[in-house]
């Protein structure tokens, strides 16, 4: 299947006016000193969903994000936000969104609760109902026995929690959340997975954006790849996955030196490469049929390469992306420019 | 997938919020998110005290120096200089001090905080007022120690406490209409450093080429030209006159008119420039 018939999958509403939907973008453009950092995206985010952006280092999710939620000027094309225009409203705009940014976004001066009370004074909540919503958030997300301390000697994890219940001071009905999960603990990482289910089952919409393929997977129910500033597909994570081919065989090497010769043979069984996971010695082959399992297996047995464990699933989100952009996710990579700038 | 959560809340209605949604910030509600801002700083203030050093000291090691060095020379003795000079130090450190205004909102503007005022539906002017305001405090703290540390060396102000009080509170005045210029240096720099630079650039001149520690007669004609329209010497002269002889001269209204129209240049000029920050 082509990229092209992949962009169509799940698409977006059929007919629907564009005031029913909570996002609804159309050739966004964002560009930096001749760099297109957002190049034309279509989005389409349905009321009461979790909408997952999902995209390696420098894709462009957070500058998308920060232009549907009025913090960067849209270059060109358009957005509503339930109907309203971005560019045009912005003030309307921003009592819809509630903005978490990939960074936290508190007062490294206030105190957890005071953060939270001056958050929602700004916004026009009295004083009485500012501080009892602020004892009610710090509640929800585990903060009462550091509420009032300074934020600077927060962990990240509480300073993320911290800076989610910000944004939820006012109910807003619409939520951006770039990358919510990155850097955080495996349970830490669970508990903001509930929360924002949560937020969900409350009547919000979320639109999150990810690097982590198994959190697009495990969390929303729509998901845009976007890879260079553009959309290369979107759809389910389970349409995606069925795109990419039935299913996965994924193999352990008892040796990891072996893997050159595994992909060798791989390609000349299949012709196609497989993909290389970051661990050592793992190997995620695509199948078109289940069947081609065996084949590669006898392969290798006859080639005396050994395998400490298979199995067979259907393909991972990395896989899709391979598929789609026809390279790797490539983070690690990336993640060590970042640092080295 | 979200079935195990009973709502124990009402519903977030998407349509009820689109349509309560408000289209522009009232001039009461500005006000209000002003003040929830200069509160803000106040508290920063109280958890860096370390920030008060420089408009304490500065005023205390100015007035001892500036009387020993240019006493003698311009007024004959310490005791002549110094209806001449506190005046001009009340000026001087006023400015100063508003001067950090730009580079501490630069500094504050880099950090996340600033990210989430720009999506919160606030008036665009409070996160850059409301720090202003709370330096109300800082100008009134530097401007009562100049004046104490007068006393303290012999100054005896002839316009009395209220020709003093007077003289404070137009300094203070001068001193945060002026901080807008700062505030839009703050917002258009690229870095706080570079704040600090074109404040001192804009600072010198200011202070240094008025009539705030040497009379203009002594000066050549084109410099005496641009002292004579200087801001920083309305403010002086017009506070001598008020501390001096408890006399409110045109000067005063001279330097509220030049306030008024930094105010009315610089403000909008910093709006526009921290909204296209964005
Ligand atoms: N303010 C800016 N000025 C110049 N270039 C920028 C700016 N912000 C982002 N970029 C560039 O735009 C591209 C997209 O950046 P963006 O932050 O949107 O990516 P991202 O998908 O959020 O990445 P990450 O996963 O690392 O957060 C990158 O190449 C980045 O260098
Ligand atoms: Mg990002």
């Amino acid at each position: 299947m082509t990229i092209t018939e992949l962009g169509r999958l799940g698409g977006g509403p059929p007919s629907d006016r564009s005031t029913d939907l909570a996002v609804h973008a159309e050739g966004l453009v964002k560009t930096f000193g001749g760099h297109r950092a957002v190049d034309g995206i279509d989005l389409d985010v349905r009321p009461g969903e979790i909408f997952g952006v999902l995209g390696p280092n420098g894709a462009g999710k957070t500058t998308m994000l920060r232009m549907l939620a009025t913090l960067l000027k849209i270059d060109a094309g358009r957005a509503e936000i339930f109907g309203a225009d971005v560019a045009a409203n912005p003030h309307v705009i921003r009592q819809l969104v509630g903005v978490t940014g990939q960074y936290a976004s508190v007062d490294e001066n206030l105190t957890a609760r005071e953060n939270l009370w001056l958050f929602g004074r700004l916004q026009g909540v009295d004083a009485p109902r500012a501080r009892r919503i602020a004892t009610e958030l710090l509640g929800q997300f585990g903060l009462e026995e550091a509420a009032d301390r300074p934020i600077a000697q927060f962990s990240g994890g509480m300073r993320r929690r911290l800076d989610l219940a910000a944004s939820l001071i006012t109910r807003p009905p619409l939520i951006f959340l770039d990358e919510p999960t990155t850097g955080l603990d495996p349970r830490t990482r669970g508990q903001m997975w509930d929360t924002i289910r949560g937020l969900v089952a409350d009547g919000c919409t979320v639109l999150l954006t990810t690097q982590y393929l198994d959190e697009a997977d495990q969390l929303a129910d729509r998901v845009a790849v976007i890879d260079h500033g553009r959309k290369v597909a979107e759809g389910t994570p389970d349409e995606l996955k069925t795109a990419v081919g039935n299913s996965a065989l994924q193999l352990l090497l008892a040796n990891p030196d072996e893997v050159p010769t595994a992909v060798e043979i791989v390609r000349r069984v299949l012709g196609s490469d497989p993909v290389l996971s970051p661990e050592q010695g793992r190997l995620n082959v695509a199948l078109d049929q289940a069947d081609l399992a065996a084949d590669v297996l006898i392969a290798l047995r006859t080639a005396g390469v050994s395998i400490s464990s298979v199995s067979v699933a259907k393909p991972s989100l990395d896989e899709v992306f391979l598929a789609l952009t026809g390279h790797k996710t490539d983070r690690n990579h990336e993640t060590g420019t970042e640092e080295n700038r | 997938m979200s079935t195990m959560i009973t709502p124990a809340r009402e519903t977030v209605r998407a349509a009820d919020r689109v349509a309560a949604a408000r289209r522009r910030v009232s001039l009461r509600e500005t006000l209000g998110q002003t003040l929830m801002m200069a509160w803000r700083a106040l508290k920063k203030m109280r958890r860096n005290p370390e920030q008060f050093f420089d408009v304490a000291l500065q005023p205390i090691l100015f007035t001892a120096m500036f009387a020993f060095i240019f006493g003698g020379a311009i007024a004959g003795d310490v005791q002549s200089y110094l209806p001449l000079m506190i005046p001009g130090i009340l000026a001087q450190t006023v400015l100063t001090t508003c001067m950090a205004t730009g580079t501490q909102l630069r500094e504050d503007m880099e950090k996340g905080v600033f990210d989430r005022f720009k999506s919160l539906p606030i008036a665009r002017i409070a996160p850059l007022a409301g720090p202003m305001v709370a330096d109300l405090l800082r100008y009134t703290i530097a401007a009562t120690l100049t004046f104490g540390m007068g006393l303290v060396m012999g100054y005896r102000p002839g316009g009395g406490a209220g020709g003093v009080l007077a003289a404070i509170l137009l300094a203070i005045i001068t001193g945060w209409s002026l901080a807008w210029v700062f505030t839009w240096v703050g917002t258009i720099a690229r870095s706080a450093q570079a704040v600090q630079g074109i404040s001192m650039m804009i600072m010198f001149p200011l202070t240094f080429l008025s009539n705030a520690f040497v009379p203009i007669e002594t000066l050549p004609g084109w410099l005496a030209a641009f002292v004579r329209i200087n801001p920083v010497s309305h403010l002086v002269t017009a506070a001598r006159d008020l501390a001096n002889s408890a006399l409110v001269s045109g000067e005063v209204a001279w330097t509220l008119l030049a306030c008024v129209i930094v105010i009315a240049i610089f403000a909008p000029l910093s709006v526009r420039s921290y909204k296209r920050h964005m």
